[in-house]
């Protein structure tokens, strides 16, 4: 019985870390993608996105106390620090951290909260993708 | 034995008894109130640990964690919505474990583990300007003083006050 256990309990882990592989496998790159066909659809006139603009968003507060940059930093390539609690965020940039960015239902759970908190609504799609670019564009 | 010395006996008896039933109650209550915390479970540990440090579900009685899982679009003044497996999964852990004996009879109705009549008064020997220092800034910060608050471990001979 409880060699039965233990074999599920071994199966149970290697299933695990095959799916927790198979989340992470995409790029930044990709994620962004993924954001585009929307972003096309819900703005006239659409020509790619922006590091410009999304450094712009990143940095701006939009009518609540806290911006992107408040528990980020104005600099994604070093530690964050959360507002409230102080618990350090790891980088945000994927040259400094190449494990962000590449899991999509991370990134969804996270641009879900996040922009409840800092604009009181979901972000667009472009936004989304902008604030991507502006990620991807940075270099140490 | 007349009736005076029987009675002596008798007082003596039930004081003796009454002194040990106490003994053994408190004995039995500090038994029960670990200060070590061992059971985990890797969705709440990963979820509950991204902003704060996980805090130990037997930190609170099983009331709170339903209704701090019913609201986690507004928790604490943050979004920490879950998707609702997950959510499911963790609601569960958290009340499977949740306080029993002292945390959960002085646990009351807040939401906040460090507004509790338990919190308090384990820490009412911490000094305000220990609670301002850089390095706690939050009662929330467990890990600021329990140096091995991430592995559940709250024991006395963990806590490092920074100064």
């Amino acid at each position: 019985m409880r060699k039965f256990g233990l074999v599920i309990g071994l199966l149970m882990a290697v299933s695990q870390g095959l799916s927790a592989s198979y989340a992470s496998a995409a790029t930044p790159v990709e994620i962004q993608k993924g954001f585009e066909a929307a972003a096309r659809d819900g703005t006239p006139g659409f020509a790619g996105f922006s590091a410009q603009r999304g450094e712009q968003f990143f940095k701006a507060r939009h009518g609540n106390d806290w911006s992107c940059d408040t528990c980020h930093t104005a600099n994604p390539l070093a530690r964050g620090k959360h507002a409230t609690t102080g618990k350090e965020i790891a980088p945000l940039a994927p040259l400094a951290n190449p494990q962000r960015f590449t899991d999509a239902a991370k990134v969804d759970k996270w641009f879900k909260r996040n922009c409840n908190d800092v604009l009181n609504r979901p972000c667009t799609a472009r936004e989304k993708g902008d604030v991507l670019e502006y990620l991807i564009s940075l270099k140490q | 034995m007349n009736n005076a010395s029987k009675r002596m006996v008798f007082d003596a008896t039930v004081w003796t008894a009454s002194v040990l039933m106490t003994l053994v109650l408190v004995a039995h209550e500090a038994m029960a109130e670990s200060k070590t915390f061992a059971a985990t479970n890797p969705k709440w540990k990963a979820e509950c640990g991204s902003c704060h440090i996980a805090y130990p579900p037997q930190l609170l009685p099983a009331p709170a964690w339903r209704r701090i899982m019913s609201g986690l679009d507004k928790h604490f003044g943050a979004d920490a919505s879950l998707d609702a497996g997950t959510a499911a999964e963790i609601g569960v852990f958290l009340e499977q474990n949740a306080a029993s004996g002292k945390r959960a009879r002085t646990g009351g109705d807040t939401l906040r583990i460090t507004e509790t009549a338990w919190f308090r008064r384990e820490h009412d020997e911490v000094p305000a300007a220990t609670w301002k220092h850089t390095g706690v800034k939050t009662a929330a910060n467990c890990t600021a003083c329990h140096t091995a608050a991430e592995r559940g471990d709250f024991s006395e001979r963990n806590i490092r006050i920074p100064r």
